[in-house]
């Protein structure tokens, strides 16, 4: 069946099997792969998106029920050539390893921000704590998220 | 300085578009026995100028998140007097000229600290002297700054750039000197890694995001029975799922590659793929393995460890003499699980098969062996074989295995068009190559001192080496396995090491560190028990003696000799730095341990407290010395992400099998620890001794497990001694 959707900035649509997830028609009918296939039950994160500004497992959500919804994947969020103050945060504290699980920690920490829930290293760790990273970047991405609540 | 005459391995010729190409054959650069020493082809590596003035560094190594595509080009940047920003670094494919481009063993920075280094000197010298005839000036009058030539007399400067194309022209200079470490620009001050830029903008394409013309995707439901096979299947629900293609029945392929006999679901898409997967059905032969399990595993190796092992691999004086003799004989039994690699990129393959060639997208940590065994499997010669390196999510010595690749060449013969082989989180769970599960047993005595006279370790493992290969290595199984026991450094004049061989039909390979994950927790707990039998404190007991290491096997890397003072110097610095013996808050305890792996150094410090039952790390310090440091953000980063590594598999990880299968299916199963979970407060420390440098990807996992328990043992008197330790956090 067919769906329509913003996604970064941008309407689309698709034909799409009624039970598939979004992530698989982000990555396989629209191209982008920011967003990964982890574990597609929703315990790594790093399918992570946002869905009308909400932290959102594309692999958990089915693609149809997403129609009319305004979806963020990590190749949206930089304003043209301005980068998000996350991603520059996470360049600047090299808060990755093989970089993976980068995409939703990133899209998840932007979340975290947003909701105000990152002012204390804890408050941070506990939003965080559905997004895996097993090369264990875990000292840098608590110091990028704090970087940027701390200056806004 | 150290002058290297290179005349031996460089090539330097005009590039395509006017820059400048450099080809080192770096087999005649290479430490003696550091190049792995089984492929002498002609290995080389590449450097390009262009005209733009960016400069390219193909690395012959894979990235995996250890950052050595970073550091790798900063060892040419250096000596290049290069801009920074203006280096690139470019995925290699393989080629038997790249040489071994195996990437394991935290060997990537010490096998190219010589050649990289030269070839940026040498390109820098070719530079000058192009710059120098330019201006008519001796070369001697000449500097180099950020790909700039300067001329000391005036303010002429050329850019590199604008140099390269003739200085490909000159003649190769037959020596060269190397910055000595004071005159470092570039190295030994934190970089953020090369690619930060690409993989932040969610643009750097990892195995899983190729998408190569006309390619289909596939899904393979495999044998979760290792050992076993398809009897029949039925293919016909499949086929009627939309967009399903194709079903083709993986026959498998046996020792030393181990894929498992399955039937794949090819599909126009992944979710289809893996919905015409769910409708297969299939009849399984359980074949010899199916009644294994974790717990019969144990029952023997248990048994094992109370006799003699079947092979002696290290003895010294005469340990049983002694324990027979002694009146108190202090014995402890360490046993410790399956582990899964688990990387964040799940297994997958791209492969296209054409006219008798076949190309890979693969995320391997071995690309020659992946292309060895898929010629092997498809019967064609290497040569029709090429191997593209993709960006890898995770590795850790589980992308050494070439299954997912000969998968994925397998799979694209038979359908005839490309494919990529998309492993689920379950496949990948429950079809790794696991670190072995292992029993050991030390029992020990004490001289009148306190120090020990006597020590008979013995161990029992499914040894990793049977995976690949029928016959045991010259020396027996027992040498590779008891890595970290064997050969534990301690100085004590009645020693052995047993080993007994427990067969297994799980298939096992190397995870970060391999074998000295379980050794060095039985050697590291049991010194500490030691320690407190004797009343002694744990930092100086080990010191007192800590001395060489005791192995009758002809050492690896004889140019790369153990080093007590760099073990103890590792001992102490991390001591110091956790404030060891000075008062702590109460309920606070310290635990210590230390050790040497892969050719470097390590020790660390955990600071616990357990309040009821829950246990809280409240700091962790590390010391390491692999020489000197390149990227010390990269080599950080590789201490506290091993350090975690090991906390995660001390504290939670532990794959079970069950009929001769893995019991653990996704994350919820089998749990990494978490960003919540993990301590806030990790403090690394370096000691970088003056030599040659080994690397940082390995030696701090080690030493996790056995110096958490040590504080744990402190603040509780409790020994645990069974991997994960039975405690949960608070």
């Amino acid at each position: 069946m067919e769906v329509r959707l913003t996604v970064n900035g941008r309407e689309r649509g698709a034909e799409v099997d009624p039970r598939a997830a979004l992530l698989d028609l982000l990555r396989d009918q629209f191209g982008l792969t920011g967003a990964k296939r982890g574990c597609e039950r929703g315990e790594c994160g790093a399918c992570t998106v946002l869905v009308d500004g909400r932290p959102t497992l594309s692999c958990l959500t089915l693609a149809v029920a997403n129609g009319g919804r305004s979806v963020t994947t990590i190749e949206g969020l930089a304003d043209g050539d301005r980068l998000h103050p996350v991603q520059q945060a996470f360049i600047d504290h090299d808060a990755l390893q093989c970089g993976f699980c980068t995409p939703g920690q990133i899209l998840a920490a932007v979340a975290c921000l947003d909701a105000g829930r990152a002012n204390t290293d804890d408050e941070v760790r506990e939003w965080m704590s559905g997004n895996l990273c097993r090369c264990a970047a875990y000292p840098q991405i608590v110091a990028a998220v704090r970087a940027v609540a701390a200056a806004r | 300085m150290s002058a290297v005459n290179r005349r031996d391995f460089l090539k330097v010729t005009a590039a395509v578009g006017g820059g400048l190409l450099v080809t080192i054959n770096l087999a005649a650069c290479r430490d003696k026995g550091a190049a792995g020493g089984t492929k002498a082809a002609d290995p080389s590596v590449f450097v390009r100028i262009n005209p733009d003035n960016t400069i390219v560094v193909t690395i012959p190594k894979s990235e995996m998140g250890q950052g050595v595509r970073t550091s790798l080009a900063m060892l040419v940047a250096e000596e290049l007097d290069a801009d920074w920003n203006q280096v690139r670094a470019e995925l290699a494919y393989y080629d038997p000229k790249f040489g071994d481009m195996g990437t394991g063993g935290s060997s990537s920075v010490r096998q190219n600290w010589m050649p990289l280094r030269t070839a940026g000197a040498t390109l820098r010298a070719m530079l000058v002297a192009t710059a120098a005839k330019e201006w008519g000036v001796d070369a001697a009058e000449c500097t180099t700054d950020n790909s700039f030539v300067h001329h000391a007399k005036g303010d002429r400067k050329l850019h590199y750039g604008a140099l390269a194309a003739k200085a490909a022209t000159q003649p190769i200079p037959a020596d060269v000197k190397l910055k000595a470490k004071a005159d470092w620009k570039l190295m030994g001050k934190d970089r953020v890694g090369i690619d930060v830029g690409p993989i932040t903008h969610g643009t750097a394409q990892y195995g899983l995001d190729v998408k190569v013309p006309g390619m289909l995707y596939a899904s393979i439901e495999r044998t979760l029975v290792f050992g076993g096979t398809v009897k029949s299947f039925d293919k016909a629900a499949a086929l009627a799922v939309p967009g399903v293609k194709d079903v083709v029945e993986i026959k498998g392929v046996g020792i030393g590659v181990t894929v498992h006999p399955g039937v794949a679901v090819v599909a126009t898409n992944t979710w289809a793929a893996m919905k015409g997967r769910k409708a297969l059905t299939i009849q399984w032969e359980a074949g010899p393995h199916a009644a294994e399990s974790s717990e019969s595993y144990l029952a023997t190796m248990r048994a094992a460890v109370e006799k003699k092992g079947e092979e002696t691999v290290n003895t010294k004086g005469d340990p049983d003499g002694v324990l027979a003799k002694s009146a108190k004989v202090i014995s402890g039994v360490f046993e410790t699980p399956f582990l899964s690699h688990a990387t964040m990129e799940p297994m997958n393959c791209t492969a296209s098969f054409k006219d008798g060639q076949v190309e890979l997208w693969s995320p391997t940590q071995y690309p020659d062996m992946a292309t060895a065994e898929v010629a092997k499997a498809l019967g064609l010669k290497p040569e029709k074989v090429r191997v593209n390196l993709t960006m890898m999510g995770g590795g850790f010595g589980r992308r050494i295995n070439p299954d997912f690749s000969v998968e994925a060449a397998l799979v694209s013969k038979a359908i005839g068009q490309p494919v990529k082989v998309v492993w689920t989180r379950e496949d990948d769970l429950r079809h790794d190559f696991y670190r072995p599960c292992s029993v050991h047993r030390i029992d020990a005595s004490l001289g009148p001192d306190g120090m020990p006279e006597a020590w008979r370790h013995r161990v029992s493992t499914p040894s990793i080496d049977v995976s690949y290969q029928e016959k045991p290595p010259e020396g027996g199984w027992g040498p590779n396995e008891t890595d970290g026991s064997a050969n534990m450094s301690y100085r004590i004049p009645n020693r052995s090491c047993e080993y007994t061989l427990q067969a297994s039909g799980v298939p096992r390979g190397w995870w970060r560190a391999v074998s000295t994950t379980h050794g060095m927790f039985a050697v590291e707990s049991m010194i500490d028990d030691l320690a407190a039998a004797a009343g002694k404190d744990p930092v100086e007991y080990r010191i007192a003696m800590i001395d060489g290491v005791w192995w009758k096997q002809p050492p690896d890397f004889p140019e790369y000799p153990f080093r007590a003072d760099r073990l103890k110097g590792v001992l102490q610095l991390a001591a110091d730095k956790a404030g060891w013996g000075k008062p702590l808050p109460k309920g606070h305890a310290m635990g210590i341990s230390c050790g040497y792996d892969h050719l470097s150094y390590a020790a660390e410090v955990f600071e616990v407290s357990v309040v009821n039952d829950r246990l809280r790390i409240h700091r962790v310090v590390v010391a390491a010395d692999a020489g000197p440091v390149v990227n010390p953000n990269g080599a950080r980063a590789m201490l506290e992400g091993g350090v975690i590594m090991g906390l995660s598999a001390a504290l939670k990880e532990r794959v079970t099998i069950k009929g001769g299968g893995v019991a653990q299916k996704n994350f919820d199963s089998y749990s990494l620890l978490r960003i919540n979970e993990a301590p806030v407060v990790i403090e690394a420390y370096f000691v970088e001794t003056d030599t040659a440098p080994t690397g940082f990807g390995e030696p701090a996992v080690p030493p996790v497990a056995a110096g958490l328990a040590n504080a744990i043992f402190r603040a509780t008197g409790k020994r645990l001694r069974t991997l994960p330790l039975d405690i949960k956090l608070a």
